[in-house]
């Protein structure tokens, strides 16, 4: 797995686990500014893989121009042994 | 409502297909305290859930828990994949490839189909959470059965992950509840359903 995408799968769990903690102690103040953190460096990781390799989500699409990239693989489960094991761009498309 | 995020929440990728691996994990997508069942328990029990922490817990647990039927659905996936049909047989697989082929359908590692009798919604805060509870002991200790059967680091490894998270959401849980007793008669918690009686017991027979 590419660096930038271990840091989405990485902050990503952490934005996950925190929230379930703060729905039920909604007043900590230290793991709200834990959130706050984690949330950012998730945002720069997920907009920096974006930039890279294609969108992560729908509001991920940055370039519409000539072709809806969001069919572009690979797609979650086809990891591992599969044909496309880490995304390229331009890869799988059409 | 919702929106999809193109990755799983923890990567799988195996690159040595075991279809006798798949039949057993099947159990966690379909069967009797799998993710289906959990997602669905969670998210139909926020509507009678009287307090908004409660309510916040029941809607995020149940949207991890999406995201753990995927990762399940993953894994039996590349489990069974670029398999012929007589590597699927050897490895036990016949019975499900008949009706589904390499297809993702919900059922237990018994065979039997997923269904909504395998969780309940009460509409009374307190039963529901303990059901929540018990259902996340329930689907770690199946994680648990499944680890005992497995060597395959690439298998263990997410299915370690989901194991944790059972636990996790489990504390969650008993946390919900401890904010629903908060708000109950210290003295009788189940004097009345908060959800369906109101926040006073109203007018319910059973204090009678």
């Amino acid at each position: 797995m590419n660096d930038v995408m271990t840091q989405v799968y990485q902050y990503g769990f952490a934005v996950s686990d925190i929230l379930l903690y703060l729905d039920t102690h909604p007043e900590d103040q230290e793991a709200l500014t834990y959130y706050k953190n984690m949330r950012e460096a998730r945002d720069a990781a997920v907009s920096a893989y974006e930039d890279q390799y294609g969108p992560l989500t729908i509001d991920g699409v940055k370039d519409c121009a000539d072709y809806w990239v969001w069919v572009n693989g690979p797609w979650p489960w086809e990891g591992g042994a599969g044909k496309c094991g880490t995304m390229r761009k331009g890869s799988n498309t059409r | 409502m919702w929106n999809y995020e193109k990755r799983l929440q923890y990567p799988v990728n195996i690159t040595t297909p075991n279809a006798k691996l798949a039949s057993v994990i099947i159990s966690q997508y379909g069967g009797p305290d799998g993710e289906m069942g959990a997602s669905m328990r969670y998210l139909s029990q926020r509507y009678t859930m009287p307090y908004k922490q409660g309510q916040a817990v029941l809607t995020d647990i149940g949207t991890e828990e999406l995201a753990h039927l995927e990762i399940v659905a993953t894994i039996v996936h590349q489990l069974t994949r670029n398999l012929t049909a007589e590597q699927l047989e050897e490895q036990g697989f016949a019975p499900y490839y008949i009706d589904h082929t390499a297809g993702i359908w919900p059922q237990s590692a018994g065979g039997f189909p997923f269904s909504a009798s395998q969780f309940q919604s009460t509409g009374d805060p307190i039963a529901d959470l303990y059901e929540d509870m018990a259902a996340e002991q329930k689907a770690r200790l199946t994680y648990d059965n499944i680890l005992r059967l497995i060597k395959d680091p690439e298998v263990c490894d997410p299915i370690r992950f989901l194991r944790e998270r059972e636990i996790v959401h489990f504390q969650r849980f008993g946390e919900a509840m401890r904010v629903v007793q908060d708000n109950l008669d210290s003295q009788n918690f189940y004097a009345f359903n908060p959800a369906f009686d109101g926040p006073d017991g109203g007018n319910c027979g059973c204090r009678k």
